[in-house]
């Protein structure tokens, strides 16, 4: 079996430099990418669909990270635009002290970038879309709630649900509370996705929103007005790479055709069409593009259901793109779990020859299993980019660790009297190895190898934050569109997946184990 | 295999010479000038407690241990001016466990060695082993090592101590972890393989009676010297320390 993979690795490696090959082949592609929520989908399909319309050719690359995997993905040249707000590039990127006027901030933000990081900003698209704080109706018409103001005087009595990041930003919550005086009964930090069904539900009474959150009609919920003008403004742009500025400067003036060509509300309806309507991303981008007259009229897009087909028809009607996200899925470990065998295996057999070295190596590697695996993927873009290169080595360093642990611990538990036995009746140390040391071994090593793989399986759905695809892909943009069905039909094949992969291995490792340990293992496990 | 046929020796049997032999670990001295002469075809039961030392001169011999200094010949020849590979597959070797490979069925393991030395009859020879250990070599040889009772065990270790056509033979407590009865089977079959083919045996053990039964001379080991060397029954006569007086009542002891 391990010869059989070992053997089709060159095929393997071959497959995967063809395909990077056909990518650099011909006029370059448009990398168009966009962060992990609605609106920012929205827009970036709005960017690729413009673009193609003059005749690029563009690569999409939805949902990535957040701010920092974005933006330093984008500096790398990784990517060649995503869309900003201008006050996230102000605090998160050059960590700023928030201002309030929203030309000087462009203006900031413009000169900035272009100095520091080269990097461009087009001019805005027409709207803001900065926090917004928000209650239910009736908590509004209870206390007179119009304004933020408003809301300090009663909020000893309320609980707020929000999000972590802005609890943490000066921005968000600190800032807040210090310009109105604000003091909630409690805080409670909410993911994204299900703040607005805890506010529905009363489970807590105040919200932090977006100003163009689709929800918010939804929901029937009040934005209260920001009376100080303590939120910075985040005007919507388009962020471009420096590579793109000298190689496209087509697709930049076509990109620029957007400025100033969305306002709030307009942007709040596709909001809604995507949040609450499920509308596929492609159609609302193309409608609002005719209504803008920036591409050509007719073309129906292809037909997508509405999302009220059962689970079952919604999965069979999407299994195109969920195939190729699998395959991408399975090309992504099988080969990080090669390149780990091949590195791993050989290190921890050349451990066993020098055993004070041996702990301490393995632990270290074992350090790299400690790092968050998002982490250890953001990590990667500033060295290597994005895409599937550096999803690649974070998996394939994660794949050491088990692998070294059980060859070491095999080898050099390897039953010693048959250990010994062999050197006093004169095996070379080679000959040991090859002989017993490796026979005796390699029911270890197998399950160190499938514990590898299945967490790369599982490890895999994260690389679709950096850009590398797999079944990631759907649970990332599902997550930012509170879309469970979305999620599910990327999470459950990935289940699946991790189950066929620990079976599969599991039968290679009993076909592998002598007869006589295995019969030494159902003893054990019997007394 | 890369490695040459055994060289050492060629003829039936060989003679050994062990010279002032001393080895450290560290503070402890497991060997303190350690000589003895082994004659060809000559058992030499090695006697000691744990620590004494007699298990880290049998490991001097096919140099699993180095000594610190004096020197080990075979026939006249320093053993390190021997490639150490040649030599240990010169020499039979029976650890007290068996060692037998859990991987291998009992013919592969027994002509592991032949194999080693790339013999071209290397089963035939393991078959023959098999018979002289007492075993019927069909019936035994497609066998796992954990389907054998610890007796057999120990005696398909002899055999594959034996398959290569070795004329010495090292026992490191080859009975140790045997049950009375078995373990008086075992000694009993070693005496009757000892009378058929006359190798030169040298056999560690912690059990004076043992040593007594099996030895053509007896070697008492403590802390690092040799006590006293002598037949079995010039060492019950004329015991020549203390030490080897209080052996000799505790194993009287024991009889009863």
């Amino acid at each position: 079996m391990m010869r059989r993979l070992l053997a089709a690795l060159p095929a393997i490696v071959c497959v995967v430099s063809a395909a990077g090959a056909q990518a650099r082949a011909g006029q370059r592609e448009v990398v168009v990418a966009s962060k992990p929520f609605g609106e920012s989908f929205i827009l970036a399909e709005m960017f690729a669909q413009v673009l193609e319309s003059k005749g690029f050719r563009v690569s999409r690359r939805p949902g990535m990270g957040a701010t920092e995997v974005a933006f330093a993905a984008l500096r790398t040249n990784g990517i060649d635009v995503y869309p900003e707000y201008t006050g996230t590039g102000l605090i998160a990127i050059l960590h700023a002290e928030p201002a309030t006027d929203p030309s000087a901030v462009f203006g900031r933000v413009s000169s900035e970038f272009a100095r520091r990081f080269k990097v461009r900003w087009l001019p805005p698209l027409g709207f803001e879309n900065t926090y917004a704080i928000a209650v239910r109706r009736q908590t509004a018409d209870q206390y007179k709630l119009k304004t933020l103001s408003d809301l300090a005087s009663v909020s000893s009595r309320l609980s707020a649900g929000l999000t972590a990041d802005f609890i943490g930003r000066k921005d968000g919550l600190p800032g807040l509370q210090s310009a109105y005086g604000l003091a909630f009964r409690q805080v409670r930090p909410l993911a994204q996705a299900v703040k607005y069904q805890a506010l529905a539900t009363g489970a807590v009474d105040v919200i932090d929103g977006y100003s163009t959150d689709g929800l918010i009609a939804r929901y029937n919920l009040v934005v209260l007005t920001d009376d100080r003008h303590f939120f910075p403004p985040y005007e919507a742009a388009a962020l471009v790479s420096p590579r793109m500025q000298t190689d496209m400067p087509g697709a930049i003036a076509a990109l620029t055709e957007l400025s100033g060509r969305i306002d709030v509300s307009s942007m709040r309806k596709l909001n809604a069409r995507l949040e609450v309507g499920g509308e596929p991303v492609e159609r609302i981008a193309r409608s609002e593009l005719e209504t803008l007259g920036l591409v050509g009229n007719g073309r129906t897009t292809t037909e997508v259901g509405t999302g009220r087909e059962s689970f079952a028809q919604y999965m069979w009607n999407s299994r195109g793109p969920l195939a190729s996200a699998l395959e991408r899925h399975v090309l992504l470990v099988l080969v990080a779990v090669i390149a780990g065998i091949l590195i791993a295996v050989p290190l921890g057999l050349s451990l066993e020859q020098m055993p004070r070295a041996a702990e301490p190596l393995i632990r270290a590697v074992g350090v790299l299993q400690t790092i968050p695996s998002i982490a250890l993927l953001a990590f990667m873009v500033p060295l290597i980019g994005v895409g599937v290169w550096p999803a690649l080595v974070a998996l394939w360093l994660y794949s050491l660790y088990p692998i070294v642990r059980t060859t070491y611990s095999g080898v050099r538990d390897a039953d010693p009297q048959a250990v010994y036995a062999a050197r006093a009746l004169g095996m070379t140390a080679g000959q040991i190895l090859r002989y017993v040391r490796l026979p005796l071994a390699a029911p270890s090593i197998l399950a160190g190898i499938r514990t590898a793989a299945v967490i790369a399986v599982g490890t895999a759905t994260l690389a679709a934050f950096i850009g590398a695809g797999g079944l990631g892909e759907p649970i990332a943009t599902g997550l930012a569109l509170a879309d469970t069905r979305l999620i599910l039909s990327g999470a459950l094949p990935a289940a699946a997946l991790a189950l066929v992969v620990d079976a599969l291995l599991g039968l290679v490792e009993t076909a592998t184990t002598p007869a006589p340990l295995r019969h030494a293992k159902a003893e054990r496990n019997r007394d | 295999m890369e490695d040459r046929p055994p060289t050492i020796h060629d003829g039936h049997s060989i003679d050994l010479q062990l010279v002032d032999l001393t080895k450290s670990f560290g503070e402890h001295r497991a060997l303190d000038g350690v000589s003895l002469s082994i004659a060809a075809g000559e058992c030499v039961a090695i006697v000691g407690e744990s620590g004494s030392g007699k298990t880290t001169m049998l490991r001097c011999i096919n140099r699993l241990i180095d000594p610190d200094s004096g020197r080990v010949t075979i026939n006249g020849h320093d053993v390190r001016d021997e490639s150490v590979i040649a030599l240990r597959r010169s020499l039979g070797y029976v650890p007290q466990d068996g060692g037998l490979m859990p991987h291998w069925r009992v013919l592969r393991n027994v002509s592991l060695v032949p194999w080693l030395a790339s013999m071209p009859d290397a089963d035939e020879r393991a078959m023959a082993a098999l018979k002289t250990v007492g075993f019927n070599p069909s019936e035994v040889a497609s066998r796992w090592p954990h389907e054998l009772s610890g007796g057999q065990r120990q005696r398909v270790a002899m055999a594959r101590a034996l398959a290569a056509g070795q004329s010495c033979l090292l026992l490191d407590e080859p009975f140790g972890a045997l049950d009375a009865i078995t373990r008086a089977d075992l000694q009993n079959a070693f005496i009757k393989i000892r009378e058929e083919s006359r190798f030169t045996a040298i056999l560690v053990t912690h059990d004076l009676r043992e040593a007594m039964s099996l030895g053509d001379r007896v070697a008492v080991m403590y802390r690092g010297k040799i006590e006293q060397v002598a037949s079995p029954g010039d060492l019950r006569r004329n015991p020549s320390t203390p030490y080897v007086s209080k052996l000799l009542a505790y194993a009287e002891s024991g009889r009863q």
